[in-house]
């Protein structure tokens, strides 16, 4: 559902649902500490706050085994939390990101050695997805929303159907979703997520100045985002991965009925069910033999 | 005509002011020869039919000398002078005979495969939708026309287009006009005492329709008792009775001459046929035909035909008709449509396929009859129950089924958990040998540490904050410059007009290159065999134009270009080795038999 135009507001006002990567496996590895890199996001979301009284901030904490709403700008739960060294705003997210800690940990359970760690990023894409939509069926007046991914973990390419039906859901209600990667490799998630939503997608390279990062090109508001450039990336990596195996292939197997992806040949596609027919001497098959290049 | 070829002494001349050269000129089918009687002159020529384009004469009234201009593909002309105009005549005829068959050969397509036998009409299509889409059409003319495709595995894949097109021409069915042609006023001669009536085809199918007693008595009487002319003229006999009004001559007549009389009764079919409409009523829906329908034995219903409101006895009742009986008829006739798609001229094959339709229609509503009958009632007890008195209804549904989507997603899982173990070669895999307690003790740690000494001071020192800036900027601007601001502009759009226009002709065509390479294999056949090296040759025949297009472009631009070419040359170098592989196999496979026939 498109959100209505909102006249009535200006045209800067924006809310932005920041996904925030704690796979505790990915951090304990990571160049950066967790606590200065809470420093710098905690003084960015301070900050958009700043650029405008009615922009509002929603955060998600996208973690191993669960995800999780750890602040909403606009609720009055804030109060409660005073302390005395830091704004009322960032003591109520810490709290809430321990107790949100504490459930996750007890949720793990005995995995297999050699398994990807990767965060449950496809979750919470949709809990962000299903909080805008139900701003936008809050009314005629509301902020321009938009997503911002704080990912360091690597892709889980188990998540590919689900995270590629997130981002086609944002595209079509037209939420651009930015994404910051913070980890040593690429993401193809991140980066077709926000090739195909129309966001700016960029991988710092100084972690020490990710507040300056944040500031220059994840604040700028989606009516600004018409005159002033951001950084584009050179080339967008579209390889998919193969339903059967979750690898990731660039020659492959499709179903003409339900378009899923196969590496290899099958009887039957296990998405749509539908049988594949025999080769024909000449003709060609029900599948077709496509390929799929990276674009560079 | 039938000679193949002429033979004529003319004088030929390069350009009109030329006196000429005498010789024999003769043309066959295929070529143009002249001869000089002199051997010593130079004017000997030898033409193909085939270069020329066209011909002009001079006029046989003119004052002008009989000559014939024939004008060839170079704009060149070769000018003969004849003797006389007759000899003119006929060299013109003959060469206008040669063109125009040449002119059919040029145009239809070479069917290499004699197998196929087009239609005309396939033809047309074909042609019509390479005129509409010029793509199409300059891909036809690279392929086709240079002997690298077929025609047939051309179109072979353009099936769903042919289709397309072909639902397109179905013809519409013309109805009926809503003129009562069949009404046909005579035109009368003033100088004698005929009357002539006009008859088309289309009227005749009209009064057939209209008239089913008129259509049973052509068909039980022509041929066997009269013929087609002699029918027609008793039928317009009755018709003029009609219209003079006059019921007692007409009644006199109908007693003399039966045949006259069906003409001039009233249409007993069309009465019974209003009656069984009736008893097919279904009461509480249909109003296909009421009580009034029948009222053809009404008394003094309506306007009189011919407009006389006399009363007259009922005995020449029969013979009356009224004007609102035929409007209503020729109305019901129109609304039905054309039912038969004869062809209008054969009188008699209009008449057959009209009573084998009426047959049909009347045998289908006859046989159900009886079962019809109880059909109503049912139908009458279902629209006329009373709901609250009746069971529940419940309607055939077939039951929702909305599968799990856990099932898929978990099915997925288990299949990546199984396999994750070989995909991680490629995929980053985080080296964490602390186990989950210890990792998330440590982020918990750095919240409550930040906790306690709050944010960092200061969030980011001005060094590192002015390095990120500058080169962001940097980067910012440079890529402005290369890839363009929006993220989904394309670099098409940057090239000049004829570089994109010509990138993606190639890719189109390399695309329909490969689709019939690839279709090609497994190669069974040496038809197979033969279309693969064509495509190969075709193929290996665009790596130099692509690297024209290269470097027809300005230098800025050249590294997308290369860019947006490579994926082809991929495409080509996998057709190429794919090709050159199973070669070798083949060859390694057949020793003995150098031509790689399997």
């Amino acid at each position: 559902m498109a959100s209505a135009p909102s006249k009535l507001y200006a045209d800067d006002v924006s809310l932005v649902v920041v996904l925030l990567d704690t796979n505790p496996f990915f951090w304990s590895s990571s160049s950066l500490s967790f606590s200065q890199f809470l420093s710098h996001v905690l003084a960015f979301l301070n900050a958009i706050l700043t650029l405008n009284q009615l922009n509002q901030v929603v955060v998600i904490a996208t973690g191993y085994n669960s995800c999780d709403y750890v602040f909403d700008s606009s609720s009055d739960l804030n109060r409660s939390f005073e302390n005395g060294r830091m704004p009322v705003m960032c003591s109520s997210l810490l709290q809430k990101l321990e107790e949100f800690l504490i459930k996750d940990e007890q949720l793990s359970k005995e995995e297999p050695e050699g398994k990807i760690k990767s965060s449950l990023f496809s979750g919470s894409l949709s809990m962000a997805l299903c909080y805008i939509q139900r701003v936008f069926r809050s009314g005629a007046l509301h902020p321009h929303p938009r997503i911002l991914c704080l990912q360091g973990s690597p892709d889980g390419p188990e998540q590919y159907v689900a995270i590629m039906n997130a981002i086609f859901s944002a595209q079509r209600s037209s939420v651009p979703i930015d994404s910051c990667y913070l980890g040593s490799q690429n993401s193809a998630f991140l980066q077709q997520a926000s090739y195909i939503t129309g966001g700016v997608h960029h991988k710092p390279q100084n972690l020490d100045g990710l507040f300056q990062y944040l500031m220059t090109i994840f604040a700028t508001d989606l009516h600004s985002r018409s005159f002033i450039h951001l950084p584009k990336p050179v080339g967008v990596d579209f390889r998919a991965s193969c339903f059967c195996h979750k690898n990731t292939i660039d020659m492959g197997y499709i179903c003409s009925v339900c378009l899923s992806i196969f590496c290899k040949h099958h009887k039957k596609c296990s998405t749509c069910g539908s049988v594949f027919g025999q080769a024909q001497s000449e003709a060609a098959s029900a599948s077709d033999k496509k390929r799929k290049t990276p674009e560079t | 005509m039938a000679s193949t070829h002429v033979t004529k002494r003319a004088k030929y001349k390069t350009t009109i002011k030329d006196p000429g050269t005498p010789g024999t000129l003769r043309m066959t089918f295929e070529k143009i020869l002249f001869v000089p009687h002199n051997p010593k002159s130079a004017g000997k020529l030898d033409v193909e039919f085939r270069y020329i384009k066209g011909k002009k004469h001079t006029k046989e009234g003119s004052n002008k000398p009989p000559w014939l201009n024939l004008t060839n593909n170079q704009n060149g002309s070769f000018i003969f002078e004849f003797e006389n105009y007759s000899d003119l005549q006929e060299c013109r005829d003959f060469v206008g005979k040669v063109l125009a068959k040449g002119g059919e050969v040029s145009e239809k397509p070479t069917v290499a495969y004699p197998d196929e036998q087009l239609s005309a009409a396939e033809m047309e299509l074909r042609i019509k939708l390479l005129q509409e889409d010029s793509e199409l059409q300059k891909l036809h003319k690279q392929f086709v026309l240079s002997g690298v495709l077929t025609e047939t595995e051309f179109w072979a894949t353009r099936k769903k287009l042919l289709d397309r097109e072909a639902s397109k021409k179905t013809k519409q069915r013309l109805g009926f006009k809503s003129a009562m042609i069949s009404d046909i006023k005579p035109s009368t001669d003033g100088r004698t005492n005929k009357v002539t009536f006009n008859l088309t085809p289309e009227v005749i199918l009209q009064i057939f329709a209209e008239k089913p007693a008129v259509h049973r008595a052509f068909l039980s009487y022509v041929p066997n008792k009269m013929s087609e002319r002699t029918f027609w003229t008793k039928y317009f006999r009755a018709e003029y009775l009609h219209s003079t009004k006059n019921s007692i001559a007409a009644a006199a007549e109908a007693a003399e001459d039966e045949e006259l009389a069906v003409f001039l009764k009233q249409d007993d079919i069309l009465a019974s046929e209003a009656r069984k409409k009736i008893r097919r009523v279904d009461p509480t829906l249909d109003m296909e035909a009421d009580e009034g329908d029948d009222y053809t034995h009404l008394p003094d219903h309506g306007i009189l035909r011919e407009g006389s409101k006399e009363m007259t006895e009922s005995q020449n009742e029969l013979y009356k008709r009224s004007l609102s009986q035929d409007i209503n008829r020729h109305a019901a006739v129109v609304l039905e449509g054309r039912a038969v798609d004869v062809e209008l001229e054969d009188t008699k094959a209009v008449a057959e396929a009209l009573a084998v339709k009426t047959e049909i229609e009347s045998s289908n509503k006859g046989e159900s009859d009886g079962d019809t009958s109880r059909e109503r009632l049912d139908r009458l007890s279902r629209m006329t129950e009373i709901e609250d008195l009746q069971g529940p209804n419940t309607l055939p549904l077939a039951p929702l089924c909305i599968k799990d989507p856990r099932d898929y997603f978990d099915s997925q899982q288990a299949n990546a958990l199984r396999s994750s173990g070989d995909a991680l070669g490629e995929i980053e895999q985080i080296k964490c040998g602390l186990s989950t307690q210890e990792v998330y003790g440590s982020l918990r740690e750095s919240i409550s540490s930040i906790k306690a000494m709050g944010l960092k001071e200061p969030i980011v020192k001005p060094e590192v904050a002015h390095q990120v800036f500058d080169a962001l900027t940097n980067s910012i601007s440079n890529t402005k410059y290369h890839i363009g601001k929006n993220p989904q502009e394309s670099v098409l759009d940057r090239l000049p007009r004829k570089t994109k226009e010509e990138l993606l002709h190639h890719w189109t065509s390399i695309l329909e290159l490969l689709k019939h390479f690839w279709a090609s294999y497994p190669i069974t056949t040496t038809y197979l065999y033969v279309k693969v090296n064509r495509l190969k040759d075709a193929m290996s025949n665009i790596y130099p134009q692509l690297e024209e297009i290269k470097g027809s472009v300005p230098s800025e631009l050249r590294h997308q270009v290369s860019l947006l070419v490579r994926p082809m040359h991929q495409a080509l170098d996998a057709a190429i080795q794919h090709y050159e592989a199973s070669m070798q196999k083949r060859s390694a496979q057949s020793g003995e038999r150098p031509n790689g026939y399997v």
